[in-house]
């Protein structure tokens, strides 16, 4: 009775695994198998490593995640120090996370229109006497618009593990002699390295793809491995050298998780 | 004699509308263990955070060593603090953690290795030096965190409620070893806490306080025989406390009888408390009693016997005795003139010691 139960509560999330998770990961690894023509081989694999694209857009896509997740840390923890010591801090919290309500791409269609030839951007800078410049589709803006979206999600994370920090580590730091520097650098970064790598796993494993933003704000120029994932399933129809670039894109991600969640011998308290 | 470490001047602190302290003047000599005690939100760590440097003091100074440091910041500050949840940082392990405050004073590396070991030892976990945090016990993070206070040769050591946390056994034990940590590194000691036991054990001096203010201060067995008014009197141990009135000099009267007592210096007839402490008082039969009481209930406390009765008037009695008494029968009570401390309503500190002083040698 009380088996059947539980079972019952298992059920649906055992279907979402099985049908969302579990088929479409082993459908990609089937398909990566496959040629264009349909016949099993390990060509795409081979094609993948041997090809100096491929090899470089899994530079670039790295690069760029490496970068926006790096830039989106800046911003993101002496943002969520400062947050976490406002008086109305879960206020202001909630205004940081508000952008993350808005649809993806209606952040990215807004960013255009501020960052275009004629957008509000240049005109700011014309009313200051800058020559206008030529944002849009530029490295730059795309690095910049993906940390911005990115941003909210690596704040999250850190701000709920300084939140956990007692005041007491504090005071006592201060007690035995550090300045806020010294306290900053080895206390409180070092307790909230929790936060701080969950923060990066979730901004650096989705920028591996992004291929939407890396369409609309860099203009197609950079081409990372999501942007290749997007052409072999929708233009290029070969779905098996889409799928490769799945499997490595899943791989890559596996590595990072694993190189972020190192074991924690030291527990809080 | 031993010289002020330790002094404050009319400290006041104010939130919006609520004051914590309330014009604190007190000094604290070199190599003495001082005690603020009183129940929980009456002002006594805001005094320890003030000397500290983590809250500052509305109004008032506060000295160390002869030198104002009220714009001193924590960091700069010659003591360290015993926190009361230790504060233990757990990204390091306790060798690290002791030596934290002195590789922040860029102490010879061969140095901090002796000094951290001395410490260790000192509160003998000299063998724990790599353990992590997470694997000590709650009365092996006290004596680290007493370890990594003392490392850094304070002057004055500041114990935020250390033993709170600890179980009954253990705190016991540390009563006699922090005590004797004292005596052995002869610095000055501030300890805060709302336990009169522990208090009364390890004090050299006590300071009572209640709502922001320092009720009285004095040594242990003063403030136990001899309290100010009903709060300590209460707070500090079990007490009776009765209302009467001073007949004249030496001779009180409550519940309808007249009696001896050994305090003076009143106005006649004045309205007092008068207190007599459970293990003051001595059970006999009725008829040599000076009051008779019905017996309620009796608790077997190990040591001794707790027995609660009532008199007649129905004022409730506590009675500590070695021996067993029976369940609802009538005994007599007896007590000396010095089991007896009257209490004036509303006498300040100064005045309850000056007026101590006309009639006592």
């Amino acid at each position: 009775m009380k088996k059947s139960f539980r079972a019952m509560f298992y059920t649906p999330y055992m279907m979402w695994l099985a049908l969302f998770v579990i088929a479409p990961v082993g459908l990609i690894v089937y398909y990566s198998f496959f040629n264009i023509s349909h016949q099993f081989t390990f060509d795409n694999y081979a094609t993948f490593f041997r090809s100096g694209t491929y090899l470089t857009m899994t530079a670039n896509s790295v690069l760029y995640a490496f970068l926006i997740t790096l830039i989106s840390l800046l911003i993101s923890y002496p943002m969520a120090l400062v947050i976490s010591k406002l008086k109305h801090r879960d206020l202001w919290i909630l205004l940081v996370i508000l952008p993350t309500w808005i649809n993806l791409l209606l952040k990215a269609y807004a960013f255009i229109g501020l960052l275009s030839h004629d957008g509000l951007v240049n005109n700011l800078f014309e009313l200051v006497g800058l020559p206008a410049q030529h944002m849009l589709f530029t490295d730059t803006s795309f690095i910049l618009v993906a940390s911005y979206i990115q941003i909210p999600f690596m704040i999250l994370p850190i701000y709920n593990s300084l939140t956990d920090i007692s005041d007491s580590y504090i005071k006592a730091s201060h007690d035995l002699g550090a300045t806020n520097w010294q306290t900053l650098t080895k206390i409180i970064i070092p307790m909230t390295m929790p936060g701080i790598k969950s923060g990066v796993q979730i901004v650096f494993i989705p920028s591996l793809s992004l291929f939407m933003l890396s369409r609309l704000i860099g203009g197609n120029k950079i081409i990372t491995l999501g942007t290749a994932v997007e052409e072999h399933f929708l233009t290029t129809m070969n779905w098996g050298m889409g799928s490769t670039i799945g499997v490595v894109l899943i791989i890559s991600m596996v590595i990072v998780m694993l190189f972020t969640n190192t074991k924690r011998k030291r527990g809080r308290n | 004699m031993s010289k002020t470490i330790i002094e404050l001047q009319h400290v006041y602190k104010k939130y919006d509308d609520f004051t914590a302290l309330k014009d604190i003047n007190f000094k604290l000599n070199q190599g003495e263990f001082y005690t603020l005690l009183g129940p929980s939100g009456c002002g006594k760590t805001t005094i320890l955070q003030t000397i500290a440097g983590f809250t500052d003091a509305t109004s008032g100074q506060v000295l160390f060593d002869g030198q104002k440091i009220n714009d001193i910041p924590a960091n700069k500050r010659q003591l360290n603090t015993v926190f009361q949840d230790y504060a233990l940082f757990p990204n390091m392990n306790v060798f690290e953690n002791v030596a934290f405050g002195l590789i922040l004073h860029k102490v010879k590396k061969a140095e901090v290795a002796e000094r951290v070991h001395d410490a260790l030892k000192l509160v003998q976990l000299d063998q724990y030096a790599n353990r992590e945090i997470s694997e000590l016990s709650g009365g092996q993070k006290q004596r680290i965190a007493i370890a990594r206070a003392i490392v850094n040769r304070p002057k004055v050591l500041l114990l935020d409620e250390p033993l709170s946390a600890l179980d009954a056994k253990l705190r016991k034990d540390m009563q006699y070893e922090l005590r004797s940590l004292q005596q052995n590194l002869g610095i000055t000691f501030l300890f805060v806490t709302h336990d009169q036991e522990e208090a009364l054990a390890m004090s050299d001096q006590i300071f009572v306080m209640n709502k922001g203010q320092i009720l009285q201060k004095g040594d242990p067995v003063d403030i136990y025989d001899e309290p100010i008014n009903h709060f300590v009197a209460d707070f500090i141990g079990e007490s009776n406390i009765i209302p009467g009135h001073m007949v004249r000099d030496y001779e009180i009267s409550f519940l309808g009888h007249t009696f001896e007592c050994a305090d003076a210096g009143m106005r006649p007839n004045e309205p007092v408390e008068v207190v007599i402490r459970p293990e003051d008082l001595v059970i006999t039969t009725p008829e040599k009693g000076k009051l008779q009481v019905k017996v309620s209930t009796q608790l077997f406390r190990g040591d001794y016997y707790e027995i609660l009765a009532y008199d007649m008037q129905d004022n409730e009695w506590l009675i500590h005795s070695t021996n067993a008494t029976t369940d609802n029968a009538i005994i007599g009570l007896t007590f000396g003139p010095n089991d007896m401390h009257v209490m004036r309503y509303n006498e300040t500190e100064a005045k309850f010691n000056s007026r101590l002083e006309t009639y006592e040698e």
